[in-house]
């Protein structure tokens, strides 16, 4: 008895000390005060207005919105056709290619965004929003593969064959039956990349071109300043973004699967 | 419609050797059963007719077409696998109408042809349902409604009725063979389930690691095995080493130490070779068990009941005769035999088949 209230204290414990921070900034994006402190002076959302009244900062915000998307966007695609031919066919250097895929995971950062730079000058080519694109294409990549690996292999067979036999061709057979089966994971795998495209840093301050800010490389460079409230502000809007958005997701497929349900309820038995 | 023939069809996977030069001629409109113990081949050899898998060796020939190197989408067949395979995103609609549409059949005849496919196979009025909204008999007919909708020129099923439980498969199998009369379509069906392929078949190929033991029609196969293999797949039976002794009147005799000279009708020994040892076969069911005498003009011989295996309607008795035990199924009259009873087992000659040794 007393083992477990001692193991639910530190639990507790464990976990304000995890959020505590996350829910000081929450909080201090409200606050009036210039000078983040407690207690706090009063209710104010003039460090938002701030926030979207300044230019540099809505800039970084379109940045990394854009990237975010195109992230996805490719990362998602790749991510589709290569797990297809890994668990579709059978070709020589599988596991390989398997490696090859998946180890951007496993790479430190750092080495990861030194070594693609090296290569980038090594090509004389200078760095560029598209090196950042394909960066975190690379980083994301690996996130689609893995989620959207694992629902394919969970696709029988069987139904391409069936729709190959009744007269689809490779490309109908995709689009009319492995892509509509594979959809959730699809979404799964291109709201991972987004997110992990959104709030990347270590790798994006090695990519990005002098003069470009994403949100998270806009933060760290206003908190080498000063801390300002607005800082609290933009994290408010990152936190939502980051964690609102899968939530939003899933919600909308929880949503739209019990309308699925209501409409033809799936038999207990079969 | 047309007819199917494999010629010398070879398919090796590494080192396994699936089928082994394998020739077999589909007769148009006749449904063809491979029936064979598991990992024969059945399944590879209907893979390769599909399309699904590349033979090694070998030609298929559709009509008058070899179609090794046709992609499956342009074969024109219809499969119905074992685990119905229905697209689950699809309404049963869609489902039966998908290879309509790739056969540029127009928006109002596609909803008739459905209909009627679904009056075919006796579940009118369910296009709106999803598959898994029916139970495992009704998808497995939605399966063979959106096989058959194409016309195909080849139906081809794998085991379809192996997932359902007992009754449902003997109703289902009545039907389908119905089905499968009424639209004449070429059928290919594998099962290992001997019963099955016995009461469908217009023909049967017994298959046994890779190899065609045998082809003939259902009543060739049971009665007139070819060899060994056959005879003990097809049913339970007594086969009982013997020599050939000679022919008379149109009949072979086989000398058989515990039963004398046994006299097996010319057509039921073709495979015997020319000896001198041969082997007898008698059928569970061929063999009586009596109390007193046996009847008339049988050869009989005295045994112990050694075990029953009680089955209702039947019962399966060892009986052990001299040093070797024989299996006897017999109608149960009255009260069944025991354990221990002393019995008259008996047969008739013109039940007997005769087979090679060594096989
Ligand atoms: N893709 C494959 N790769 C390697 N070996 C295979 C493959 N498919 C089948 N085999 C082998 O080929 C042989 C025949 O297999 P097949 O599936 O045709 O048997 P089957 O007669 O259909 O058996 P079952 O009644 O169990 O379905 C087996 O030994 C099997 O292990
Ligand atoms: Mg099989």
């Amino acid at each position: 008895m007393r083992a477990w209230t001692l193991i639910r204290f530190y639990t507790v414990f464990v976990y304000i000390f995890m959020f505590a921070p996350i829910a000081v900034v929450l909080i201090l994006a409200f606050n009036k005060a210039e000078f983040a402190s407690f207690p706090m002076t009063g209710f104010s959302l003039r460090w938002f207005e701030r926030l979207f009244n300044d230019p540099t900062i809505m800039r970084a915000f379109r940045t990394s919105l854009t990237l975010g998307l195109m992230v996805s966007a490719i990362s998602t695609t790749l991510g589709v056709m290569a797990s297809i031919a890994l668990v579709r066919y059978e070709f020589r250097g599988k596991d390989l290619m398997t490696t090859f895929l998946i180890s951007p995971v496993l790479v430190p950062e750092t080495v990861m965004a030194v070594g693609l730079l090296i290569f980038l000058r090594y090509l004389h080519m200078p760095r560029s929003f598209g090196l950042l694109l394909l960066g975190h294409s690379i980083l994301a990549l690996p996130f689609v593969v893995l989620v959207v690996q694992a629902r394919l292999v969970g696709i029988k067979r069987e139904y391409e064959e069936a729709a190959r036999s009744l007269g689809a061709n490779p490309l109908q057979t995709f689009f009319s039956v492995t892509l509509p089966l594979l959809l959730p994971a699809v979404f799964a795998g291109a709201l991972f990349a987004f997110t992990i495209s959104f709030d990347n840093i270590t790798a994006t301050l090695f990519w990005r071109p002098s003069g470009m800010e994403t949100v998270p490389t806009q933060i760290f460079g206003m908190l080498r300043n000063s801390i300002s409230p607005e800082i609290n502000a933009l994290g408010f809007v990152m936190i939502s973004v980051t964690a609102g958005v899968p939530l939003l997701a899933g919600g909308l497929a929880r949503y739209f699967g019990r309308k699925n349900r209501a409409r033809h309820p799936t038999r207990s038995l079969t | 419609m047309a007819r199917v023939e494999l010629k010398g069809l070879t398919k090796s996977f590494g080192p396994v050797k699936a089928v082994q030069a394998a020739d077999i001629a589909f007769e148009d409109a006749s449904f063809t059963t491979l029936l064979g113990p598991s990992g024969c081949g059945k399944t590879t050899i209907l893979r390769m007719i599909a399309g699904l898998e590349q033979p090694t060796g070998g030609d298929i020939l559709v009509g008058a077409d070899r179609v090794n190197d046709v992609p499956i989408h342009k074969r024109n067949l219809g499969i119905v696998f074992q685990n119905y395979a229905l697209f689950p995103h699809r309404t049963i609609g869609e489902n039966i109408a998908f290879g309509l549409k790739y056969r540029k059949v127009p928006k109002s005849e596609m909803a008739a042809k459905v209909r009627n496919a679904l009056d075919v196979v006796r579940l009118p009025g369910v296009e709106d349902r999803y598959p898994s909204q029916l139970s495992g008999g009704q998808q497995q007919r939605i399966a063979l409604a959106r096989a058959i909708v194409i016309e195909p020129d080849v139906l081809l099923l794998d085991e379809p009725l192996s997932a359902l439980d007992a009754n449902l498969r003997e109703s289902m199998r009545v039907e389908l063979k119905a089905i499968q009369h009424r639209i004449g379509v070429t059928s290919v069906f594998v099962t290992h389930d001997q019963s099955e392929a016995l009461a469908m078949s217009d023909r049967i190929v017994v298959m046994s690691a890779g190899k065609v033991a045998q082809i003939g029609t259902p009543e060739e196969v049971y009665n007139r095995p070819a060899n060994e293999f056959v005879a003990d797949f097809l049913g339970a039976s007594n086969i009982i080493e013997g020599r050939l002794q000679g022919r008379a009147d149109g009949a072979v005799v086989l000398q058989v130490d515990a039963f004398g000279a046994v006299p097996v009708r010319e057509d039921r020994a073709a495979s015997v070779g020319s000896g001198p040892a041969a082997k007898l076969m008698i059928r569970a069911e061929k063999l009586l068990l009596t109390e007193g005498p046996a009847p008339e003009g049988r050869i009989a011989v005295k045994g112990v009941v050694e075990a029953v295996d009680y089955q209702g309607q039947l019962a399966r008795y060892f009986v052990r005769v001299g040093e070797r035990t024989y299996q006897a199924m017999n109608m149960i009259e009255g009260r069944p035999f025991a354990a221990g009873d002393e019995v008259t087992l008996s047969f008739s000659p013109a039940d007997c088949a005769a087979l090679p040794a060594g096989t």
